[in-house]
This record gives C-alpha cells, structure tokens and sequence, in this order.
C-alpha cells in the first residue's frame, strides 16, 4: 500500500468517525464490547477528544521533531507500526517491544506488554521522555507548545476550562487518554455470529476453529469470552516460552543484577526499552515475582489478523507461526528446550493441520470492518 | 504499582535477602545484622516424578520440579542449602529416582536428601541411599543442630511379610485414603538414635528436624499421621528451640505444640485438599487459619510450588513462593510464640458467616 493512499485511508477511519460519533460510541459500544471504563477523574468530552487527537499525532513533542504517537500507533495500520518487529523512535533507533495495537486497549488494566503503568493517562507520558522514542529530557517542550500554539489555545480551554497558562502534563495524558478512548472497535464478523446470532456471518471453516479455541486449543482460558462482549483478553500475565529463551543461560547472572538496580533506583521504562536481555524479564521486572519472568500480557486478538508480527518481540511473523509455537507446548523450534519458567497452561496441542487453519481462519474472523480493507490489502500484496 | 520503587520492594522479592523474624528490616539494618546466626535453605518436596514407560514421564510433575530447581537456582544471595523433602519418585523406581536426581542435579547449592514412602516401599531405601546417601543422620550449619529422619518407617509385618511383591507394596503404600495402608512412623531403632544424638546438643542450640511425615497426627486415613509423633515430641522437649520441616501433606500447614514449630512445605508435583480433622487432642492439630483457593485445573502449576527457610536466631520464617497465587510468608511471632501467617490474622472467635466477606 502506498504511504499516501494509507494515510488517506487512516484519515478515512478517524473521519468516518466523526467526534460526536465517536462520543456517542462511548456511551453506546459496538457489538462484541463492554462499555469503556472511564477514570471519575477524566470524563469524556468531545473537546477533550479533540485535543487528545491533536496530541496523538504531534511530532514536535519529540527532540528530532519526526516522531509522535502516531508513528508507532498509525491509524492506517490498525494503530500499529506493522510490519515492523520493533518499533522506531528518534534517529531510527529501535526499541526492544513490538507496538500493540491501540484499537480496544481502554479496556486494558495494565498498559505496555509488561504492564508497567495502570492507567492510558499515565502510559501516555513514558514515550514522551524515553530515549529511544521520543527522546525528550522533560515535558517542558510539549508545554511549551500546547500552552502558546494559537491552534493548541482554544482546544485546551474548551477541554479543560483553564486558560492555556496553567496547562500541565496532567492535561496532556488525560487529554490523550480519552482520544485513546475512543479508539473502540467491535462488529466483526465473529461478533456478528456469536452476539448478534447472525447464521451465515462467519464461514464453516472459522466456526470449527472457534470450537479448537474453545478446546483442544485451550486458547479461551486467557483470551477470555464473556457472555455478552469479548475482550480475548484475562488481563493477566504469562509465559508462553517466548523471547525468555533467548536470556536463558544468561539468568543466573542478569536476575540478581536487575534486583540490585531497582533496588539502587534504575528507571525500569528506560531500562527495559534500552536493553535486549531485560526486556526479556517481562512483568518481573516489575514484580519481582518468580510467578511473573518471561511473563507478558494477554494481548487482545481483536484485530490480530492486521497487526502482524506477533508476540511482545514481534518474532512470529504470521498467525500460523504463533499457532505452531502454541501446539509445540510453548516454543518455536520444536527441538528447543521448553522454558523452565513456563506458564502451567501452556502443553503441547497436538493440533491437526485442519485443526490449525481453522484456528486461523477464526482469528481472521476477529477483524473490525473499519479494518477489512487493511485486511484485504495485506492479503492481497504479501 | 509504578515504576518507582523504594527499598522495602527489593526485599519482598524471592531473591531477597533473609527477614529476621517477623519484622522486614532495611538494608541498613540487615549490614550489620549476624550472619552467622541468620541463613536460608531452600526446601523442595513431593515431585513424584512418575514414569510412564521407557523414557517417557509424566510432563507436569516434571515441569514442577524442574520449575522449583530453576527458581531456587535464581535466589540471591544464594542459600546455604537446598532440602529435598521426600517423594521424589511416585513408584520408588530406579528410572524415576534417576530422572528426578538429574532434575535435582542442576541445583547449584548443596543438596541433602530427606526420603518420602514413595521413594522407599519398592527397595527399602536401597537405590535411594545410592543417589543421597543416609536415610537418617544429622549435621551442624551455623550453631544450627540438623537432624534428618526417615519418618515413612511402619511396622515390620506389613513391611516385609503383607505383601507378594515389592511394586504391590509400593502401590499401597502410594495410595491415599486406603484401608489397607499403615500407619507411618519413625520408629524405636530410630528414635533411640536420635535420642544419642541429641545427648550432645546444648538445650540452648537451636535443633531444626527435617522429616518428610509431620511427626505429627494430623489425619490418619490419609497417613498425615506419625504414630510415635508423642515419643519423638519428647525427644525434642528439652530443647528452647525446635522446627520441624515436613513434606507429604502437599499443603501450607503449620502449627505449635510446646517448644516445637512445625511448618509444612508444598509439593512441586499436585496439591491435597485439606482432609477432615481428626481429633485425637485438639492441641495437636494445625492451625488452617487462611486455607488455600482451590486450583485452577488450567494452570497445572497453580495449587504447587516451594519454599525456603529463613533461620534467625533458630526462629524460622517460611516464605512459600506460589504459582498463579500470591506468596505466602509463615513466621514465628515472639509476640504470640507460635508460627503465623504475616498477612492474614487469625480469625479465631470465628466471624458469624454473614459476615465472611
């Protein structure tokens, strides 16, 4: 797809949408979703969502001006940076996370893979000031800018009912957060079939797959269904076998090592973002559980067929890929040693080739339709 | 919680250096705590690692206790000591004791062995004392007096004239809940050595027994139960300081009877649920004061895992690190003078259930 014709069509998304629909939504959600939470301290208002916008795509608030949220979290790419493995920041250095997608995640509790922050207002600051995103030693220069910008100047009042003077970071994250909050996506075409009860909506081949997602692919008990909306998502943290391979002959000497810098006051979203090996910690990192190494979050699977690659590493390029690391009980290479930290639902599938496709072929049935012309021009251009 | 994190939160870690008692100190504190008299072991029990046939085990057994090597193995400082507590194998076979000795094998610190009923009815011991020596003996750690004993012992009849074969033998002394079980013991030739043993430990030493049955009777059908636990206690009655560590009941047990603190470990392999009291002398029985969620059948790990002991002063602090669970710290209280769990208080006078939640 050509770079015009994506942000054209990414412009279409957020047009398509306009503000009051999309303040509308929030009230009223799409078919598949629960309604979004939203903080008491920060209600949803158009104007805030306006302001959230404009903050998303900004490139001034990075210290090579080329770098804003939006780079990483495109709208024309189901708000990833996909295909890329890891994502790119200022003076294209690249960071050790793939970028999850945007579209849903006002229903995660935690955010980032490894859930370091609880809330979308405060994930929102980290980039800002991370050295290999946006690089920026402060939040002065995004100050500096929302509070004298004369088109930045009546969207913060009009948000927030201050005079543009006394705008704070707080602002900015809230601000951001509740444009992040309307980036909800239901109605696709498994929502259709299983909540909306329409017969024909998914094909034979995605319906038996729903039935190996609910059971001999055990995938269910973490992307989780409820009865009325799907987040295929437990919130919680796993490890699946991937990525800890990689650090494995090299614990014993990197886990006391990552104790002792906390302990000594490291900047874990630094550390973590900087350093291949301890990125590989996982949710450890933060809770120095043993319960939690190599653990990462559920990811959403909404979506999952147009946010290529996969997994908090991005090393699984395709949906099958990921099925196959699943029925290998937990890693890619057949012949690779198991993680001795593994998650205890994660076994051996014992899936058949059947079994398989029609797994992926529920999976593509998970795609929004804001997203099916994405999904048909990645199928269509591989 | 956030990324800023203080001092207190290095300590909580599994890797964190020892709590004294039941306080948690700063780092401060702990340079120039004793270290002589402070240390950990770590205690890994009841794997049951279980053959299926040739070289084939069952895969969940396995990946517990190879899980409860890798954790240990990433403790820091490291501890003094690594206890296996007992069922190692689940059928006492040579390939199960084989394959669990080389799980074992990857533990970087010492290893001494306690034997289970499951390691010892097929051979009485005998391929078991080949891989980890002595079914019985004691040692001295750091002005610690530590006495391992094999407490899975039962009466000479069942033991050698019950049964047609050894693996007949095995299978009932490996099932739960059967009529035809016996119950287990330390034993009269056992007990007169420990009473020699223990003839030249100071009363002030602190004595930590290591045992896989609790020297305890908690729950006969189920041969949670020693049958001369009374004899043993009163080896140990003289003493001002005494922890007895057991495996077999595969559930966070613990309890005080005199000047002895009992605490139990939790199995790598499968929980038990908690079994009907039954109540010989209601001071003999363990204090459940926060019984344990029931396991999620998805997660095969959740409702297992280990635990290490930290020793100040000849008081021991249990922590029990979990899976799909948060850990569980049990500690003596000097306040109260008996193991408590540090987070949950006892409920006792027991809240009208309306009022549970």
């Amino acid at each position: 797809m050509n770079p015009v014709a994506g942000l054209l069509s990414g412009l279409v998304i957020l047009a398509g949408l306009s503000i009051a629909a999309r303040v509308g939504m929030a009230a009223g959600v799409p078919l598949g979703l629960p309604p979004v939470p939203v903080p008491s301290d920060n209600p949803i208002s158009a104007a805030k969502i306006a302001l959230g916008q404009k903050l998303f795509s900004d490139k001034r608030f990075s210290s090579t001006g080329l770098v804003s949220c939006s780079s990483c979290h495109a709208p024309d790419k189901a708000f990833t940076d996909s295909p890329l493995q890891f994502s790119v920041g200022i003076h294209n250095l690249e960071g050790t996370r793939n970028a999850p997608t945007l579209a849903n995640a006002a229903y995660f509790k935690r955010l980032f893979w490894d859930g370091r922050t609880s809330s979308l207002e405060e994930q929102s600051r980290h980039p800002f000031v991370n050295p290999v995103e946006m690089g920026l030693h402060d939040y002065a220069p995004i100050l500096q800018i929302v509070r004298t910008d004369a088109e930045y100047q009546p969207l913060v009042r009009a948000a927030f009912g201050e005079e543009p003077s006394a705008l704070g970071i707080g602002e900015v994250k809230q601000a951001i957060a509740t444009f992040e909050r309307t980036l909800i996506f239901g109605d696709s075409p498994f929502d259709r079939w299983y909540f909306g009860h329409e017969a024909g909506a998914i094909g034979a081949a995605a319906q038996r797959g729903f039935q190996v997602f609910l059971q001999d692919g055990r995938c269910v008990s973490c992307h989780t269904i409820e009865q009325d909306f799907a987040l295929f998502t437990d919130n919680r943290f796993h490890n699946i076998g991937v990525g800890i391979n990689r650090i494995r002959g090299d614990l014993l000497r990197l886990t006391p090592q990552l104790l002792l810098a906390k302990a000594r006051g490291i900047n874990v979203d630094k550390a973590v973002l900087g350093d291949a090996d301890t990125a590989e910690f996982g949710r450890f990192a933060l809770s120095e559980r043993f319960d939690d190494l190599g653990a990462f979050k559920t990811p959403t699977l909404r979506n999952v067929a147009v946010t290529a690659p996969y997994m908090h590493d991005g090393s699984l390029e395709t949906l099958r890929a990921v099925v196959d690391h699943y029925n290998n009980g937990g890693v890619t290479d057949p012949t690779d040693r198991v993680s001795d930290y593994l998650s205890g639902g994660i076994r051996p599938l014992h899936l058949t080739e059947q079994q398989i496709n029609d797994l992926i072929a529920f999976m593509e049935a998970l795609t929004s339709p804001q997203f099916a012309a994405l999904a048909a021009a990645q199928a269509a251009a591989p | 919680m956030d990324l800023d994190r203080g001092r207190r939160g290095f300590l909580k870690a599994g890797g964190a250096l020892a709590l004294v008692g039941a306080l948690p100190v700063t780092l401060m504190e702990l340079a120039f705590a004793k270290a002589a008299e402070t240390f950990s072991f770590a205690f890994i029990a009841d794997a049951h690692i279980q053959n299926i046939r040739g070289n084939e085990f069952v895969r969940n057994w396995d990946r517990g206790l190879i899980r409860a090597v890798a954790e240990t193995n990433l403790l820091s400082p490291m501890p003094d000591f690594v206890v296996f507590g007992g069922d190692l194998a689940e059928l006492g076979s040579r390939a199960e004791l084989d394959h669990g000795a080389e799980i074992l094998s990857a533990l970087r610190p010492k290893l001494y062995g306690v034997i289970g009923e499951c390691d010892y009815y097929l051979d009485l011991g005998e391929y078991w004392s080949k891989l980890f020596g002595a079914q019985w003996y004691s040692f001295d750690h750091k002005g610690v007096h530590f006495v391992v004993v094999n407490s899975v012992l039962t009466d000479d009849d069942w033991t050698h004239n019950r049964w047609p074969t050894p693996e007949r033998r095995m299978r009932e002394m490996a099932l739960t809940d059967n009529p035809n079980g016996s119950p287990l013991m330390v034993g009269e030739k056992q007990r007169a050595w420990l009473a020699e043993d223990l003839k030249k430990v100071d009363r002030k030493t602190p004595v930590v027994v290591l045992s896989h049955a609790p020297l305890q009777k908690i729950y006969r059908g189920w041969n949670f139960w020693t049958e001369d636990a009374d004899e043993v206690q009163a080896l140990l009655k003289p003493f001002e300081r005494v922890v007895v560590i057991y495996g077999h009941v595969h559930q966070i047990q613990y309890n005080q009877i005199a000047n002895i603190s009992f605490h139990s470990a939790m199995a790598t392999s499968r929980p038990l649920p908690y079994p009907r009291s039954y109540a010989q002398a209601a001071d003999t029985l363990p204090k459940l004061v926060v019984p344990m969620n029931r396991a999620d059948p998805f997660f095969e790990r959740d409702g297992t895992g280990w635990q290490f002991v930290n020793l100040a002063t000849g008081r021991a602090d249990v922590y029990y690190n979990l899976y799909n669970n948060g850990p569980r710290n049990v500690a003596f209280n000097p306040a109260t003078s008996r193991p408590e769990d540090t987070t949950y208080q006892s409920v006792d006078p027991h809240p009208l259930p309306q009022q549970q939640y």
